[in-house]
Parts: C-alpha cells; structure tokens; sequence
C-alpha cells in the first residue's frame, strides 16, 4: 500500500498525532492545576467556594465534551470575541485547551476528593490540634497521602484526555481522527487499514501509559 | 460460575446469529438488483433505492423523512424514464465517503449526490451524466469586496475539513487561513458576523446556502469559479446498460422542459437562471 509511503500522508499523520500529544500535554497541565484547586474548594470550610467547586464538577462532568469545546468555539471566540492567539490554528488549540481543561479537571478534582477520603479523618484532627490552618493541612498533612493513592485513577483520566482530544478535530484543528477522516475520504479502499493504523498508534501510546501508571500507583501507594 | 459461562456463550451465540441475519438482509437485497442492472431491476420490482444528501439545501436535503431539492429531481426524472413511480422510490442518505462502497455492496442502485466524476472513481463504479457541471466558488458577504480567489490572502476562508475543495484551497491558495469544520452550515453564521471572510465549494451547494430564508440578501455567490466539477449519476461498475439507460433519459428531459423544471423547483429560488444540460458531454458509460 503506497498510502503509509507518500510523504504528504507521513506529514499529515505526524502532525496530527503532535497536535494530539500538545492538546494533551497542555490540557493534563491545566487540568491538573485547577483539578486541585477545585477539590480544595469542595472540602473547604466556605459554603461559598464548596457550592463553586460542586456546580463546576455537577456541569462540566454531565455535559458532553462536543458541547463544551462548540461552546468555547462558537461562544467564547465567535459571540464573545476572546481570541487566544493570531493565528487560526493556534487560536482553535487553545480554545481545544480551554475546553478539555475545564471538563477534564471535573473528573480530577473527584479523582483527588475520593483520595482525601482515604486519609484517615485522624490526620486532619492532629493536623488542627497541633495549630495548622485549615489551608496548612490540606497542603502538608492530607494532599501529600491523598495524591498517592490517585495515581491510578489519574491514569486513567490522563489516557481519556488524549483520546478526547480528537474531539477539538471538530472546531477545525487538524489532528489525528481529522487526518484519519481525510486519508479515508482519499483512498476509500483501504478503509480498514487506516483505521487500523490510528487506532493502532492511540494504542501505543497509551497502553504503557497504563502500565505506568499502575506501576507508579504500586510504588507511591501509602500502605497503612 | 458454570451457570455465568453458559450465559455468556448464549450471548455471544446470539451476537454472531444477529450479525449473520444482518449480512444475510443485505446479500438477497444485492444479488435481486445487480444480476440484471437498474434496467431489469426497475422493470420487474418497480422499486428503486437512490441515494442523496440530507444536507444540502437546494440539492439534496432532509426534512423530517421527505428529501428535496435539485439532485432529488434529477432522481425523481430518472425514476419515472426507467417506469418506476415516486412511490416506488426509496431515499437513502449517502455522504461522500460512503457512496462508494453503498454503490458496490448494492445498498443504492443510483446516487444522485453532488457525485464529482473523476478517473479515481471510474475505476470503482459507472458514471451516468453529467447532469449539471459545478466549480469551486465563493460565498463572500453581499458587501464585501472579495472578487476571486486570488484575493483571498491573508483571509480567513471556511471549509469542511478534508473535503476537495478545502485541499484545492491550502494546495493552490496557500495564503488565505483555512478553518475547517464538519459542515458547511457551521461556516454560515461565522461569515454573517465576519470571522470568516468566505466559505468555499462547488458554487450550486453555495447557492443553495446562499437561498435559504434566513440568509436571504445577506450573501452572495462570487461567480467566479476556479475549477470544474462535473456531477454525474453512479451505478454499479458492469451496469452498463441501466448507464446508457440514464444518459438517454437525461438527454430527453434536456428537449422536453423537465430539466429546467427541476432547476426552477430548487435552485431557481437562489436568483440564477437554468443551465443548459449540455447533452454532448455526457460519459460513454465505460466504452473504450
């Protein structure tokens, strides 16, 4: 099959797949930082930042992601103006970005919450009867344990993002299942191939993502 | 255990039987159809399955479970040339990438679907028509200054990702900024409120868009087209008859009015006048 030769398709393949890894490296960072900051909303003393922290997760979990991503295209940039960047392609990534952060970090900031549950409540008390602030605690005494015992879950939000970032293909970045649709609509013989080949490469990459994380949640765990 | 296993066997057992029922549907409707080509099929079942868009306003497009527009027409001319009465007609949405394969696995008998014929495509299936010769335009705003695609630099130009003419615009316009999207119609509101300068493709799909009612007088089709896209009817590859069939009844609809008919019934809405059907160009069906 001369479709894998051609140098264009190479092109177009590869770059689909950068775009895959920059929309998920970019979103797990984002993500990651306002997971965090959202389930230290969720068991914060402040009914105000606990209410926040609960409708983000309630909206952004039960929504789908097409919805979300249209919404930052045709709302943010279309209706509203914000622009992210000069250039369309970089402009539709960082909209991409937005996008899967504000959605993935529903499932971290429930990933990190279930993960404070698992810190023995006789923690947080010790933490107070020696005078640490509420904002001490979590950052010293609970989020250390409680992050340890994440990791696996962690993983498996990390490997749904790179998948779900194919979902920004639709507000026109081309990456990799917009390529796929391309070389289809090309060289529509060889249908199966094609897709073969990229889900062939998704697997590859995530696959020992996995087992990393497994791997990883092994030695981290806190074994009590 | 055993009684889980026993079930999960019942289930795979009753997988398979309903993919096997599937295929077998499928297969009896192909080999009714494609021993004696459209000709044969249409003159002992009265039945025809033709396939169009669902999504092109002016063309081929769906409301509820009627199609209409200027391909369904065409099909509808077609239909009655081969003895087979509307009701006879069964629609069936195609979209680009699978008109093809419906054409070869005998899913359609016809497909009447803005189908460019090129020599790629030739060598899957038939090619009846032309019926109508397309190019690549612009839908620009009624005010804007945009006369041709040579003055698309550093514009931004709205397409559908993956589509020929999205590849004709990066290939051969490389200075204009591509947005792509999975439909057309997502273009429209963004070139209303000026986030995209133009939105490009086969000028008949643009008037189509450029005809509904609630853009009416708000765009207009630059008219200047940059690249020539024959629309022509597909059929299996060695139906060669039911091809000839085709050709000649586009021919007669030509001289006796039906063709401009079912231009005037559609596309006429957007302003432009009826072609002429140029019976000369029409394809010798894969004679040598």
């Amino acid at each position: 099959m001369d479709i894998f030769t051609d140098p264009t398709n190479i092109d177009a393949y590869v770059s689909g797949f950068l775009w895959i890894l920059k929309l998920t490296g970019a979103s797990a960072v984002c993500a990651l930082v306002l997971g965090v900051l959202l389930a230290a909303m969720r068991v914060s003393p402040v009914p105000v930042l606990r209410g926040f922290g609960t409708a983000w997760v309630n909206i952004f979990r039960n929504t789908p992601l097409t919805l979300v991503i249209f919404f930052c295209y045709f709302g943010l940039y279309s209706t509203l103006g914000l622009s992210l960047a000069d250039d369309l392609n970089l402009n539709n990534f960082w909209l991409g970005v937005v996008g899967l952060s504000v959605y993935t970090a529903a499932f971290v900031c429930e990933a990190i919450r279930s993960g404070i549950n698992t810190v023995p409540t006789g923690q947080a008390e010790a933490a107070r009867a020696i005078g640490l602030s509420f904002a001490q605690t979590l950052r010293i005494v609970v989020l250390p344990q409680a992050a340890r015992s994440v990791v696996a879950p962690f993983g498996s939000v990390l490997i749904a993002l790179c998948k779900n970032a194919t979902i920004v293909g639709t507000i026109g970045l081309v990456e990799a299942s917009t390529v796929m649709k391309d070389l289809i609509n090309s060289y529509g013989n060889a249908v199966i191939l094609i897709f073969l080949v990229f889900a062939g490469t998704f697997a590859a990459f995530l696959i020992p993502t996995g087992y990393f994380f497994g791997w990883l949640a092994n030695r981290l765990a806190v074994k009590r | 255990m055993r009684i889980k296993r026993a079930a999960a066997i019942a289930a795979v057992g009753a997988l398979s039987f309903a993919m096997t029922a599937c295929g077998g549907d499928s297969e009896t409707g192909s080999s009714g159809s494609g021993a004696t080509g459209i000709v044969g099929k249409a003159e002992s079942q009265k039945k025809l399955v033709v396939g169009v868009k669902a999504d092109q306003p002016g063309l081929g497009l769906q409301t509820g479970s009627q199609y209409e527009g200027f391909d369904v027409e065409i099909a509808k001319i077609i239909a009655k040339g081969l003895g087979v009465e509307e009701s006879g007609i069964e629609w069936k949405t195609t979209t680009t990438p699978n008109r093809e394969p419906f054409i070869q696995q005998g899913t359609v008998d016809l497909v009447v679907a803005t189908y460019t014929i090129n020599d790629e495509r030739k060598q899957k299936i038939n090619f009846a028509g032309p019926y109508f010769i397309a190019g690549q335009d612009l839908l620009v705003k009624a005010d804007s200054p945009i006369t041709g695609p040579e003055q698309l630099e550093g514009k931004t130009v709205c397409s559908v990702s993956a589509s020929t003419p999205a590849k004709r615009i990066q290939s051969e316009y490389p200075k204009a900024k591509l947005q792509q999207f999975d439909s057309y119609s997502k273009c429209l509101p963004l070139l209303e409120n000026g986030q995209v300068d133009a939105v490009t493709t086969d000028d008949i799909i643009l008037a189509g868009y450029a005809a509904q009612s609630q853009y009416a007088g708000k765009f207009k089709v630059v008219g200047k087209t940059f690249s020539e896209e024959p629309y022509g009817i597909g059929l299996k590859k060695d139906d060669k008859a039911g091809c000839e069939k085709v050709n000649e009844i586009l021919r007669a609809a030509a001289s006796d009015g039906s063709y401009k008919a079912a231009w005037d019934k559609t596309l006429g809405s957007s302003g432009k006048a009826a072609p002429e059907l140029d019976t000369s160009k029409l394809t010798n069906c894969g004679s040598v």
